[in-house]
């Protein structure tokens, strides 16, 4: 309904945010923008130069990737005069880019797969139990976890998957699912004791299982909170480096980020061929994001605004 | 939200009607052996990939293993040995200095984007676009590029305006080395806090801003009186969270400096990695880690308790 109120406003208004739909309506609105003086241009330049800061060291890394190496003297920020192509197929040769992409799509799609179908079940149990002593002290000891830094796992952990075998893109994946939880348990609890108990209640009674009525009832409606779950485990596990850097033992396994360390000797003074590397690393994550943008953003958001 | 769900319910509702009373009880006595289902794999799975680590990282502290090889218990020596160790004092030292900076700047910075981009300006969606574009770039990767930029880039720069006492790199110097560091994070990590901070900004109505520049409120006070207060909570949140993550910095000293010059910028967890995994001190650095485990946990608590007090005395 928002919608069709909110479509005149020529300006790209962001997603039409409640705030704006509730307490002013956009007529309205325009009316004492136009009473203050509208757009505050000033700002906007101001804006503008800021972000520039984020854009400049991606257009740095564009072009540098497209040089030749004796094109690389001066500060780098010119454009190229003629461009290579072939550092791209450079990189893609010498980083077994392919291969490494593949890892990474994998252990990243399996890392939010598991994360969502686990860690949501585990949080409702929880929630629906918290009067339970039991439940509550998983809770807490789950929530513990949040505050144990990574680097005093780092070395038994090492240890651990080599014994049982899972130094492996698949113990990565459950890595990321064990580790994810302190934190993901966290939003989701908040979430699902937002949902009344009378929803499952009339499910229960018409002989739903426990297991039905999470499935059916339940898990649709974490929706949103998957989605936000589900952004940023895939944010974590694709641009992680430590993790893999430590448990993976099979170079075939390497991930994007971890080719990229592997590979700096290799690449020695040739930055072109390495820039074309690392442009080839971020592009698939910042495609995503283009592509899915408001969405991502609002996924994020919600995390935060309990 | 409701409504879809109410549909499936009632979807559910024809098929069992019948046997409606027998099947609730049976299901009411099943209940709690259902939901101990739904936890027990994922807490022995937690256990063992998470508190088996630290409880056996704590042992193994206490004594003198490699890595590799036989062990013997050396009390608690590699905690007393800690403390003469300049590599680790040296390193803690970097790391809270470092933490504490990014931390500021971030949060200061990030409040400031968030401040713009929720005022009346154009183009609104296309720069809050940009500005979270760092949150989806890997830090190491980042970190390469900056190294880059560090090298080669501004010192041509530096020259070119006519300034060539800066153009110097600034990752090869032993006293400036970390504020390449600084940069480089502040650039990535703002993002997400911008993020946040948006959030919370939007939970603002603006009917309250209406009412205090009708009574005469500049901006800075309406910013002190009105928006500060009224996103403390994030804020909180936001400091605690960024400092955790910056006292555990890793990949970008990797690929700006490597703990260089010397030993300058070495980061707690770089030492815990090189020690632990070429430098045959499995142990000594486990003892590093317990200390280093306690030390997050007090200043996470030191934090909370400091910014929720300040936090509940604005409003």
């Amino acid at each position: 309904m928002t919608d069709t109120l909110t479509t005149p406003t020529a300006s790209p208004t962001p997603t039409p945010n409640l705030q704006d739909a509730g307490i002013a309506k956009p007529r309205t609105r325009r009316r004492i923008d136009g009473g203050n003086g509208g757009t505050n241009w000033w700002l906007t330049a101001l804006i503008a130069v800021c972000s520039l800061t984020v854009l400049i060291p991606l257009y740095f890394t564009v072009v540098t990737a497209l040089k030749t190496p004796d094109q690389l003297g001066g500060t780098g920020f010119e454009l190229p005069t003629s461009i290579r192509w072939e550092n791209f197929a450079d990189a893609y040769e010498l980083t077994n880019f392919p291969r490494a992409l593949l890892n990474t799509a994998l252990i990243t799609v399996g890392a939010v797969f598991l994360t969502l179908l686990t860690n949501s079940l585990v949080a409702y149990a929880i929630a629906r139990n918290m009067h339970k002593k039991f439940f509550k002290g998983l809770y807490f000891y789950f929530l513990a976890a949040i505050f144990v830094p990574f680097p005093i796992i780092m070395l038994p952990v090492v240890k651990e998957t080599a014994v049982l075998g899972i130094d492996t893109p698949v113990g990565l994946i459950l890595l990321y699912t064990v580790y994810g939880l302190s934190f993901n348990i966290f939003i989701f609890v908040a979430y699902i004791n937002s949902i009344p108990v009378e929803l499952e209640e009339a499910a229960r009674l018409d002989g739903a299982s426990t297991w039905t009525v999470f499935w059916k009832v339940i898990f649709p409606l974490l929706s949103p909170m998957n989605a936000t779950v589900g952004i940023l485990t895939c944010v974590w596990a694709w641009n992680d480096f430590l993790l893999p850097l430590v448990v993976l033992s099979d170079p075939s396994a390497q991930t994007l980020p971890l080719a990229q360390f592997i590979f700096q000797g290799q690449f020695n003074t040739n930055y072109p061929v390495a820039f074309a590397s690392y442009l080839m690393a971020l592009a698939p994550l910042l495609v995503v994001y283009v592509i899915a943008q408001k969405w991502v953003v609002s996924g994020v958001t919600r995390g935060s605004v309990k | 939200m409701t409504s879809t769900a109410s549909v499936r319910i009632k979807k559910h509702r024809p098929e069992p009607a019948v046997s409606a009373p027998a099947s609730a009880r049976s299901s009411f006595a099943r209940t709690p052996r259902t939901f101990y289902w739904m936890v027990v794999p994922a807490v022995v799975i937690f256990f063992g990939l998470h508190t088996v680590p630290v409880l056996s990282g704590m042992f193994f502290s206490l004594t003198n293993y490699a890595g590799y090889g036989t062990w013997d218990f050396v009390g608690l020596s590699n905690y007393v040995n800690l403390f003469q160790d300049d590599r680790v004092l040296n390193s803690y030292g970097f790391t809270f200095g470092f933490a504490i900076v990014s931390t500021v700047l971030v949060n200061v910075i990030a409040l400031a984007i968030a401040l713009g981009l929720n005022s009346k300006i154009k183009f609104q969606a296309a720069f809050r676009g940009v500005f979270f574009i760092p949150y989806v770039l890997a830090i190491l990767i980042i970190g390469y590029v900056f190294n880059y930029l560090f090298a080669n880039s501004f010192p041509a720069i530096f020259t070119a305006i006519g300034m060539p006492g800066l153009a110097t790199n600034l990752l090869a110097s032993p006293d400036f080395a970390w504020v390449g560091i600084v940069i480089t994070t502040v650039w990535q990590a703002a993002a997400f806090n911008v993020i946040l901070y948006l959030a919370g900004l939007q939970t603002i109505s603006a009917d309250l801003y209406e009412a205090a520049s009708i009574d005469g409120a500049s901006g800075w006070r309406r910013f002190r009186s009105i928006t500060f207060p009224l996103i403390g909570a994030y804020f909180t949140i936001n400091m605690v969270l960024s400092f955790k993550s910056f006292l555990q910095v890793f990949d970008q000293i990797v690929a700006l400096t490597a703990g260089g010059p010397g030993t300058s910028t070495e980061s707690i967890a770089l030492v815990i990695f090189r020690g632990g995994f070429q430098g045959g001190e499995y142990g000594y650095q486990m003892a590093n880690a317990v200390i280093y485990l306690f030390v997050i946990i007090i200043v996470s608590f030191v934090q909370l308790r400091f910014l929720q007090r300040r936090e509940a005395s604005f409003s």
